[in-house]
């Protein structure tokens, strides 16, 4: 089911574009024929339940899979082929699921080892640290500091080692560090998961900062129903791997397959009924 | 980190040693090396070459197993590639001793990237164990070849450097310890870089730090060879010292006792490797003081090699079940209790 | 071509590869329960040899005592070690418990110095000295044997792992600590059972080998050549321990008779380098995927 994209057709490429991706382990169907486009300066959220594919077809795309079939395509260039370590530096940023910190390193170096892709600084440059090497690190530093730490707010923890931190914060220095990747499109996986209220509303807010501020693209993995109807332009739904609707939030919400696809099969139309009670009921709190 | 450390600009956060105490501490630590060689007998001046030679060797090994996370059992076989090459140098080509110490490093870097590039590319398991053949492959070659002097090895005459002969540990000592500082000042540099900090994600998420730009098989051969090169240099240094070189001066007891010293001094911290080379380096002489004053001591010296060997590996599991961060960690303990008395409750 | 020498040798190759397969099972067994790597397997069958040193010589035990009095010191020892080295290291990184190998690895070696000195010692004779021929080619008594128990050890081993319920414990275990745990599995006792049982066969393997060739304190270093064997064959495959066992033993004797004793170990890692190129897996060892 397919709505045509926001803003009108215009001749204007997509950021990332996936074709036909099937990814396959054995017998086990991660991704079967899923195709899609997301737009450069929108905000994009997949979703699904528990095991339809999506962690899978983010790690497609960071190039950590090689899919079975299918291309992707970013900025124009077919990528299927790039080796993973190469798709930072072409402007691919993602967070991950599960907190993919480097506990043995402080907040603020976990962050510089976003922008590694785009350093220059070898070896020989780095045993000397004069010149290059050093140059290189303060005007690093000088940049995470005015432009990320200052807008996700954590100045306060820069030197704290990361394991020290409680859940939430982590989260965000995940997120500064993804931005460190000076990336054209950020993937997000589930930016907001084990979050209460008052963290996902700052979360929201810096996601919603990072598309205006930054022009950067986004793309999430997103369980949480309000932030995925409030925040996305376009939202994917994949259930078993495969794509089954996609739109706009308010489309997709009431598609029948996408309902049963949550809820299980029973009678869709009382359960449509039910949901937009539930939604109307909090768009009035 | 300290309280009372105010930073103005990004620069000097970034400095090695940023606060007055460290400062002061640093210009203990070079007043006490300067000094040293002048009040000490020969004895200790032949223990401190020899802890520096240990500190430089294990600062080499704690860039590859502590920061990186990858097991080498090779140590003491990229030292003797480094020390034979240094050897050879000197016996039929009498070039300098700087441009010695660098082909060493280089021969024993060029060994490190043989063995690394078939074994890298797997889990870092296989390294530790290609390792341990590398040990045992070039003990076949350094004994079997005439051009390395086959099993009697070779002997060196003194070191020449800056019109002096080099024959004293005196002497000696103001050669090593130089080269000994700058390999720790270029292991510090290179963590303050996006080279080290490539080097801790690799051991700490390597799948998650090549989605973030890392390429993999490139960091670890770079960290691989780095390490080896500073074996290289460190068997150079070696070769200077002793000068003899046989096959049996480097066996995998030799690794063992540098990753050894790694753990018990900290993995992954600058100090702990020069605690654990400096800790090590003493333990032997310690046993043989130990045993010199016991009732039966003479009878008791055949017994020395066994239990340093049982001593080293009990060490390692003492140290890896009970203080993983090691001495260094020790050492911060102490200091914070310092910093925070007469605070504590 | 002497083709009867050939076969000569690729017999004793074959026959030593049963004793590489034995050894190579405990390692499998410790890998595939425990996930660890037990770079001390070559000083673990040295100190089951040790252990029956003891017992048959010094304590000089009827030969009927002797080996289930050794095989159960050495799987005290292996309950000893899982207990002391291997659970509180539980959840760390594996190098931390790979290094912890390292030292065990010393400290067995220097306990043996200490106790017994570095020198070659033999063992009693355990199996009649008469040649064994098949057709022209001779076979060492000794090997012979040797490879049978071997044979007759790994069978039963594999029927139990397959149809005792604790192999399948085992297998569980390995795979998902915490479900197992939750299915009713007393992990702990799994493990030490697994440590337990590697230390045996150990044990076994170390004393079939001191047998033939005397022990002493550098016996670990057929340890070096297991640890090819299970890499060959797939670090967590019992499959691949036989396979890599036969192939390995065959190696090295070709090696051994052609090219001269000392270049046996050289053959064995230039084979370890190749595999690590080809297939660094192994002949049967899993791929394991790694979710992000």
């Amino acid at each position: 089911m397919e709505t045509p994209p926001l803003g009108g057709a215009v001749a204007v490429p997509p950021l990332l574009q996936v074709d036909a991706l099937t990814l396959a382990f054995r017998g086990v169907r991660a991704l079967s024929d899923v195709s899609f486009k997301v737009a450069s300066g929108t905000i994009t959220a997949v979703i699904g339940p528990n095991g339809a594919g999506k962690t899978s077809l983010f790690n497609t795309i960071s190039g950590f899979y090689r899919p079975t079939s299918g291309r992707v395509h970013f900025k124009g260039q077919d990528i299927t082929e790039v080796p993973t370590p190469l798709r930072a530096k072409l402007g691919l940023g993602r967070s991950f699921q599960n907190i993919a910190l480097f506990r043995g390193m402080t907040v603020l170096d976990n962050i510089k080892l976003g922008r590694h892709a785009h350093l220059k600084t070898n070896v020989l440059d780095a045993l000397f640290y004069m010149g290059r090497a050093r140059r290189e690190e303060a005007a690093l530093r000088a940049d995470i500091e005015e432009r990320i730490i200052d807008f996700l707010e954590i100045d306060h923890i820069r030197h704290a080692p990361v394991s020290a931190l409680p859940y939430g914060l982590q989260k965000r220095v995940e997120m500064a560090r993804a931005l460190a990747m000076q990336p054209e499109i950020l993937m997000l996986d589930e930016p907001v998961a084990g979050m209460n209220r008052e963290e996902t509303e700052d979360m929201a807010r810096f996601i919603l900062d990072v598309r205006s501020e930054w022009g950067v693209t986004v793309l999430m993995v997103e369980h949480d129903m309000g932030m995925v109807m409030d925040l996305s332009d376009h939202v994917i739904v994949l259930n078993f791997g495969q794509l089954i609707a996609q739109g706009a939030p308010a489309v997709v919400q009431g598609d029948p397959e996408v309902i049963r696809a949550y809820l299980g099969s029973g009678d869709v139309g009382d359960l449509r009924q039910r949901l937009h009670a539930g939604i109307d009921k909090r768009e009035a709190a | 980190m300290r309280i009372g450390t105010l930073k103005e600009t990004y620069i000097a956060d970034a400095a090695l040693f940023d606060s007055r105490t460290q400062k002061v501490w640093l210009a203990l630590a070079a007043g006490v090396l300067l000094l040293f060689p002048f009040m000490a007998t020969d004895y200790w001046l032949y223990l401190a070459c020899l802890v520096s030679i240990n500190v430089a060797s294990a600062c080499g090994l704690n860039i590859l197993t502590g920061y990186t996370g990858l097991v080498s059992l090779g140590q003491a076989a990229f030292m003797g590639l480094g020390a034979y090459t240094v050897a050879i140098l000197e016996l039929r080509v009498g070039s300098p001793l700087v441009l010695n110490l660098l082909a060493g490093g280089f021969v024993a870097m060029l060994g490190g990237l043989v063995v690394g590039i078939p074994s890298l590319r797997v889990k870092g398991l296989y390294l530790a164990i290609a390792t341990i053949a590398a040990s045992f492959i070039a003990h076949f070659l350094f004994a079997n070849s005439a051009f390395t002097g086959g099993t009697g090895g070779l002997t060196l005459p003194p070191a020449k450097f800056l019109g002096l002969v080099l024959d004293t540990s005196f002497r000696l000592y103001w050669v090593i310890v130089p080269v000994t500082v700058l390999m720790l000042l270029g292991a510090a540099n290179l963590f303050r870089t996006r080279v080290g900090r490539a080097f801790i994600a690799i051991r700490d998420r390597d799948i998650s730090a090549e989605v973030l730009g890392i390429a993999l098989l490139r960091y670890k051969l770079l960290s691989f060879g780095l390490s080896s090169f500073y074996a290289g240099v460190a068997g150079g240094l070696w070769a200077y010292f002793f000068r003899v070189v046989t096959p049996e001066s480097f066996p995998l007891s030799m690794s063992i006792f540098f990753l050894a010293a790694i753990i018990v001094g900290g993995m992954g911290s600058m100090l702990g490797a020069i605690l654990g080379a400096v800790f090590m380096t003493m333990v032997p002489e310690l046993l043989k003081l130990g045993v010199a004053l016991l009732p039966h001591g003479a009878e008791l010296t055949v017994f020395l090699s066994p239990v340093r060997t049982m001593v080293f590996g009990l060490l390692i599991i003492g140290f890896l079940v009970f203080e993983p961060h090691g001495l260094a960690e020790v050492w911060r303990r102490v200091r914070r209790f310092f910093h925070l008395w007469p605070f504590r409750n | 071509m002497d083709w009867a020498y050939l076969f000569e040798i690729s017999l004793t190759g074959i026959a030593s590869g049963g004793l590489y397969a034995l050894a190579a099972l405990a390692f499998v067994m410790v890998y595939k329960a425990t996930k660890v790597v037990n770079i001390a397997i070559g000083e673990m069958l040295m100190i089951g040899a040790y252990l029956f040193f003891t017992c048959a010589v010094t304590f000089a035990l009827p030969l009927w005592l002797a080996l289930p009095a050794s095989l159960l010191a050495a799987g005290a020892l292996g309950a000893l070690i899982e207990r002391t080295m291997i659970r509180p290291l539980l959840g760390e990184p594996p190098i931390s418990v790979f290094m912890v190998m390292v030292g065990l690895s010393s400290v067995l070696v220097g306990l043996v110095e200490l106790i017994w000195t570095a020198d070659q010692r033999r063992l009693p004779e355990l199996v009649p000295n008469t040649p064994i021929m098949v057709g022209e080619a001779f076979l060492a008594p000794k090997v012979f044997y040797g490879a049978l128990t071997a044979s007759v050890l790994i069978a039963v081993v594999l029927l139990v792992f397959r149809f005792w319920r604790g192999g399948v414990a085992l297998r569980a275990t390995a795979s998902d600590p915490a479900a197992a745990y939750s299915m009713g599995i007393n992990v702990p006792r799994v493990f030490s059972l697994a440590w337990v049982a590697s230390a045996m066969i150990a044990a076994v393997s170390g004393i079939i080998v001191g047998s033939i060739g005397g022990i002493s304190s550098s016996m670990g270093v057929f340890g070096l050549s297991v640890l090819v064997v299970v890499i060959v064959g797939g670090l967590d495959s019992v499959l691949g321990a036989l396979v890599g066992g036969l192939m390995i033993g065959l190696i090295e004797a070709l090696a051994g008779a052609y090219l001269g004793g000392e270049y046996k170990l050289l053959v064995t890692f230039i084979v370890l380098v190749m595999v690590l190129m080809i297939r660094p897996y192994g002949l049967f060892g899993t791929h394991e995927i790694e979710r992000l």
